[in-house]
């Protein structure tokens, strides 16, 4: 019996250490993860000649100040950047939902010749990178004139064949006799799909656009190219210019309460919705 | 009736159609043209021949051969050591009974943040300006190694630094996709091993392993995909002069070859282009033939 408890004792004494080891990894990265995010939001609050005062910088500050923030809308345009990036990524978006909707409705519940070798095309499109087709459609957006216009932003990224794949798969899990009944009825295909597919499939729907959304507000390469007029940059290419030319380049306090600006929108989303973004996110999302 | 069904379904997909056509399907075809013309001239939009130069001219360029170099050290080090480590932290992760979903959540927090913007912070940290060493270098200095430059000094420091953020940046995606795959094991397998007494180093090995191989694959074939076409966090940490930062991917060869100073040659960035996409390719088609014969499929 004795032998028996000292056996125990020993196992609990190796899941102690076991679950001391776990949290601490777990709080290390944890560490690792949050710290930049804590570096720029007090970095942002510290003066700039507190800071360029610091040969050994503080980990605190006792005389947190907002002049960044008001420096960082009034000597660079950065507000310009929050609202180009706002329509740009709003109305890309919504342009994108709808021509979704529309492809996966026909995929999922519409007969007609073709269909099947249109769907596999689709799928085969999922592997093209994006750095093979954009080289054309600079020339592209380039020879309409489009360049530092918000057409020429949007147009391009308006479709997505990952997202018509997955609502199709979701419009699909909607039992066919609904659809039926709904014919019986003289219910408009369009009416069925307004009506009931897509308050059904809302949850999908409501992922897609978050994550679109992301998608939207961190994009970089493609507004680079095609904007070189301030008056259109996004933020991603507007905290670009910041970092090597705004604010006279050395005044990194400014610099990193732009950074705070741009990241907050995007963190407060993912603080509401964390839940629906991870989880589809899961579901087959990549980064990029 | 099935003419008009008929009419009715190309209907909805007719504004998908359109946008893919000119946006995904024209230029997929165009950029194989563009990469034979030769002497591509961008303002008139002639050329005087047909043929591979534009391939030799890309895979003679130092400048490629740099980028090349730069993107194959940051693929080779970052697909192992980041899928790594996001295991180990699932794993861990798993391990909870409580705050699994606070750890979870912190760990994604990454995954939306703004490549340029939180590159700027790191850049920072690890920057060494007449001002400051920067923080890193403080601790660095703690443990007694002298500053160093990372973001504008030797090259080795720099990649330092771009594998590290480009790990930090991919973890996420990992975890959660490993997670999640750890959690969806069947628990009767770890209760027969227990009652078993098999160790827990042979219940990864002979369970866990085998049983989440398909999802580790999967992250392996589009960790090399992604680490391949690395760019806007070079471009956050180094600056968008990336050739003389010597710090150049090849997705950012591309670019410059398109556009700004050094661009105006779609000909020459669509054979670089190509270029990539044919690694590409060939290392996924490994990665597949690999993973029929290593993954345990249910």
């Amino acid at each position: 019996m004795d032998e028996l408890k000292k056996i125990a004792k020993e196992n609990r004494a190796k899941n102690t250490i076991w679950t001391i080891v776990i949290f601490a990894l777990l709080i290390f990265w944890s560490f690792i993860v949050l710290f930049p995010f804590y570096w720029m939001v007090l970095t942002s609050l510290k003066s700039y000649s507190a800071y360029n005062a610091e040969y050994i910088p503080q980990f605190i500050t006792l005389s947190p100040t907002l002049e960044n923030y008001i420096q960082a809308f009034t000597a660079v345009p950065l507000a310009r950047y929050f609202v180009n990036t706002i329509i740009f990524t709003l109305v890309t978006t919504i342009l994108m939902m709808i021509i979704v909707v529309l492809s996966a409705f026909a995929f999922s519940r519409l007969e007609f010749k073709g269909k099947n070798l249109v769907f596999t095309a689709f799928l085969s499109l999922m592997m093209i990178p994006n750095e093979l087709v954009i080289i054309t459609n600079f020339v592209t957006i380039s020879n309409l004139g489009l360049r530092n216009t918000y057409l020429g932003l949007i147009l391009p990224s308006v479709t997505s064949v990952f997202y018509i794949y997955l609502l199709k798969e979701n419009f699909e899990q909607i039992p066919d006799e609904l659809y039926k009944a709904a014919k019986v009825d003289g219910t408009s295909d369009f009416k069925y799909l307004y009506k009931v597919m897509i308050p059904i499939s809302k949850p999908t729907i409501v992922t897609i656009f978050i994550l679109k959304v992301i998608e939207c507000w961190n994009a970089y390469v493609w507004p680079r190219l095609i904007t070189d007029d301030e008056n259109y940059f996004l933020v991603s290419n507007g905290i670009q210019t910041i970092r090597e030319s705004g604010f006279g380049r050395e005044n990194i306090p400014a610099m990193m309460a732009a950074v705070v600006v741009i990241s907050l929108p995007l963190i407060i989303i993912f603080l509401i919705f964390h839940k629906k973004i991870m989880e589809g996110v899961s579901r087959g999302g990549t980064k990029g | 009736m099935s003419n008009k069904n008929n009419l009715k379904g190309w209907l909805y997909l007719l504004p998908a159609l359109v946008f893919i056509g000119i946006f995904m399907v024209y230029p997929l075809i165009d950029v194989f043209v563009y990469s034979f013309e030769e002497g591509y001239n961008f303002a008139s939009q002639t050329y005087n021949g047909v043929g591979l130069f534009n391939y030799s001219y890309v895979l003679h360029d130092p400048y490629f051969i740099q980028a090349l170099k730069n993107t194959f050290i940051l693929v080779i080090i970052t697909v192992p050591l980041s899928t790594g480590i996001a295991l180990l932290i699932s794993l861990a992760l798993n391990s909870l009974n409580r705050f699994k979903d606070l750890f979870q959540t912190i760990f994604f927090l990454p995954y939306v943040t703004n490549t340029l913007a939180v590159g700027l912070v790191f850049m920072i940290l690890f920057k060494k300006s007449a001002y400051s060493d920067g923080l890193i270098n403080l601790l660095l200095n703690s443990v007694g190694i002298s500053s160093i430059d990372f973001i504008e000094g030797p090259y080795w420091a720099k990649m330092f630094v771009l594998c590290f953020y480009t790990i930090w940046v991919v973890l996420p995606f990992k975890i959660l996709i490993l997670t999640s795959a750890l959690a969806s094991v069947n628990k009767d397998f770890y209760k027969v091993a227990k009652v078993d007494g098999t160790s827990r180093i042979r219940t990864f090995f002979r369970i866990t392993l085998p049983m989440i191989s398909p999802s580790l694959f999967y992250l392996i074939i589009t960790g090399f995909i992604g680490a391949f076409k690395a760019y806007s966090d070079v471009v956050a940490l180094f600056g968008t002069d990336l050739n003389s930062a010597g710090m150049n991917t090849i997705v950012g060869y591309v670019y410059d070859m398109l556009y700004g100073n050094s661009g105006g040659y779609p000909s020459f960035a669509s054979a670089a282009a190509l270029i990539l996409f044919a690694i590409v390719l060939t290392i996924t088609v490994i990665n597949l033939i690999v993973s029929r014969r290593k993954v345990y499929y249910q």
